[in-house]
């Protein structure tokens, strides 16, 4: 997995809550067999229009937010369907951190599994970023993991919590499977207490 | 010992491993997959050289792409549908896992599969990679879903990395009036907390009404735990899940049911249990509802209006005028006067026999509004059979449904069941996000009697009207 230290870029404000992940991700494109190319797709209903042309008033589309690393959104981001899709999309647009007042359980999960790393913060200080992104690419924010700190382009530092074992995996880009494989003696352990205890399942 | 809930008890028997920082190594029971977040995961077990853990308690079945209609026996169509199809079959064979093919009489929706084949029993730690797996904490099993890295991890070493999740009790007192269900409850306690009032908690429903509940009701109950951003739901086994699993292919037999039973009847919330969160709702003020939005909180009972952006506060005021532009509705418009174009009873939501019978019964020697196009989509191959049997099949075709083979269909329309741009729905589904049932669709959620009520009328219905 991709390391995720310090990050300063172009944050985009998208301010609508319930972002759900077909929204972020819809359905034709979970057809692929891969984790890589969603980019191109990334809120497709909300980029483009019918005939495929982009819909100039959405944030993405605009000059100053085509390079936008970290995104600013509503309340429950990330609701709905459980597709890593959304993450993978996210990433491959070029977004590694994405703040909002809250998340939804799975999506919070998937993004540690891929490098991006979602911040929760007070609504009164995602208010305070928001109208930071809306400045434009001249605005850039800077999110560094290490001091779990969000500084706005005024130099406003704003705090943010991180479960620490989290924080660990995305900071080292630590592969979660090979650290579990090195508990493989507990699995065995409790899969042979398990198998008298519960021998039905 | 301290009093537990459920949940802590589900959660403290299946715990492999605590760190000191709280971050826990869980064990699952049971493993359910589909082949939509399954293939980059399987590949990752192949590129690392890494081998399914337990295949023997790990299930597959393809659900999401597959087409509904007769001739899918003659194979996929579209070809990216047909590949990740493709690929499940190979993973199954290659990785040794259970597996119920496309054209194999149990496949169906996964968490129709699971329970009827007995995968899923109380206690169990169940998961996929799919948000749905709410519906098994009907069992009072702890069912989540996962995403496709996390697919990996149980793939791989049979747990999850977790952190415990708090505890909300949802109470449903007393008994449901007539003509409200299941579907009712779990859309008023969205319409209640809102999807993002169970975020970082597991719920547990209780209550006079859900003891009341058939196993099928209960799982659609648990199914929309998810909608309303929970982890999970559960609710504790009693004698009428013990019923229902009896004699399920996979459930336990003699001695080991004796044992599984002594277990399974010490699986319920001490009465001093601790929970951070209750809600209480009483049975007897649930309505009938519909949603009108393009939330699963946009509920209101079918006999109030479209309500108005400045009815609401902070950011649902413009999510409101978003969603009301959106599914084109007007403040103030009865809600019993918006006219549908297509029926869809079906998911895993509301896809199993007694759906399909709730919604007969309304249907029964009536036809559908002229024009309307409707489908049921049963939600396993067994499901199918059975109404056959029972005579339902006809009841829908004779008013007018097409009478479909089993899979998600037009629930996220990844088949060709799908809603064209301002076709308007009344679905027996779980999300009525903007573009899931088809670009540019518009979906009302509703339980089968209520979908069976609108379609012979062509307008949302209160079905009270025709029993």
């Amino acid at each position: 997995m991709e390391k995720f230290e310090k990050l300063t870029g172009v944050a985009a404000p998208l301010p609508q809550i319930n972002v759900d992940t077909d929204m972020i991700i819809p359905k034709q494109f979970l057809k692929t067999i891969n984790r890589t190319g969603l980019g191109k797709n990334l809120f497709d209903e909300m980029r483009f229009d019918d005939n495929g042309n982009e819909i100039p008033d959405f944030v993405l589309n605009k000059p100053q937010y085509r390079e936008t690393e970290i995104l600013i959104a509503g309340d429950n981001f990330g609701c709905g369907s459980s597709r890593e899709h959304a993450p993978w999309a996210i990433k491959d647009f070029g977004i590694r951190c994405v703040i909002a007042p809250s998340f939804a359980d799975i999506f919070y999960n998937n993004c540690f599994k891929n490098g991006i790393l979602p911040i929760a913060l007070p609504q009164e200080q995602v208010d305070i970023l928001m109208k930071d992104a809306e400045k434009g690419s001249n605005a850039r924010v800077t999110v560094d993991l290490e001091n779990q700190t969000v500084t706005t382009s005024d130099g406003e530092v704003i705090a943010f919590e991180v479960d620490q074992f989290k924080k660990h995996c995305l900071l080292e880009g630590l592969d979660d499977i090979g650290l579990t494989l090195e508990k493989a003696a507990a699995i065995d352990n409790f899969e042979a207490q398990s198998q008298s205890a519960r021998p039905w399942v | 010992m301290s009093p537990k809930t459920l949940y802590d008890k589900i959660w403290d028997a299946h715990l492999v491993h605590e760190a000191d920082d709280g971050t826990c190594l869980l064990y699952i029971d049971r493993h359910l997959v589909h082949e939509v977040t399954s293939p980059q995961a399987f590949e990752g077990l192949r590129m690392a050289g890494r081998k399914v853990r337990k295949p023997q308690n790990t299930i597959a079945v393809p659900d999401h792409n597959v087409p509904t209609t007769p001739d899918r026996v003659n194979g996929i169509q579209n070809p990216e549908s047909r590949i990740q199809v493709e690929a499940l079959d190979k993973n199954a064979k290659d990785f040794g896992i259970h597996y119920y093919p496309v054209n194999d009489i149990r496949q169906g929706i996964v968490h129709i599969v699971g329970p009827e084949q007995g995968w899923t029993l109380p206690g169990m730690t169940v998961v996929c990679g799919d948000s749905h797996t709410a519906t098994h904490g009907a069992f009072g099993a702890l069912a989540h879903g996962i995403g496709t890295s996390e697919v990996e991890h149980v793939l791989a070493t049979q747990t999850l990395i977790q952190t415990k999740s708090k505890n909300m009790k949802v109470e449903i007192t007393g008994q449901l009036r007539p003509g409200v269900t299941a579907k009712d409850i779990t859309l008023s306690v969205i319409g209640r907390t809102g999807t993002a009032g169970g975020t970082g908690y597991v719920i547990e429903y209780c209550g006079e009404a859900i003891r009341s509940l058939s196993m099928e009701g209960r799982m659609t109950v648990c199914n929309m735990a998810i909608e309303g951003g929970a982890r999970a739901g559960l609710i504790a086994p009693d004698e009428t899940t013990y019923a229902y699993i009896n004699g399920r292919p996979h459930a336990p037999k003699g001695a080991q049911w004796e044992a599984a039973m002594a277990w399974w009847k010490t699986l319920y919330s001490d009465d001093d249990a601790h929970w951070d969160k209750v809600i209480t709702i009483k049975g007897e003020e649930i309505a009938p509802v519909v949603t009108w939005g393009t939330s699963p909180e946009d509920v209101l009972a079918i006999t109030e209006s479209v309500p108005a952006p400045e009815d609401f506060e902070g950011g649902k005021v413009d999510a409101a005028r978003r969603a009301l532009d959106y599914m084109g509705l007007k403040p103030g418009q009865k809600l019993s006067e918006i006219e549908i174009d297509t029926v869809f009873i079906g998911s895993c939501t509301n896809g199993r026999i007694e759906d399909l019978r709730a919604a007969a019964e309304i249907l029964k020697g009536k036809k559908i509004k002229d024009g309307l196009r409707a489908m049921v989509v049963p939600g396993s191959g067994l499901v199918r059979a059975q109404a056959e049997e029972e005579g339902l099949a006809d009841i829908f075709k004779e008013a007018g449904f097409e009478w479909r083979l089993a899979g998600c269909s037009m629930c996220l329309a990844m088949n060709p069941d799908q809603l064209t741009p301002g076709e308007r729905c009344a679905a027996t589904s779980n999300r009525n996000f903007e573009g899931r049932q088809g670009r540019g669709g518009r979906t009302h959620l509703m339980s089968p009697q209520m979908a069976a009520a609108a379609a012979v009328t062509g307008r949302l219905t209160d079905v009270r009207d025709l029993m």
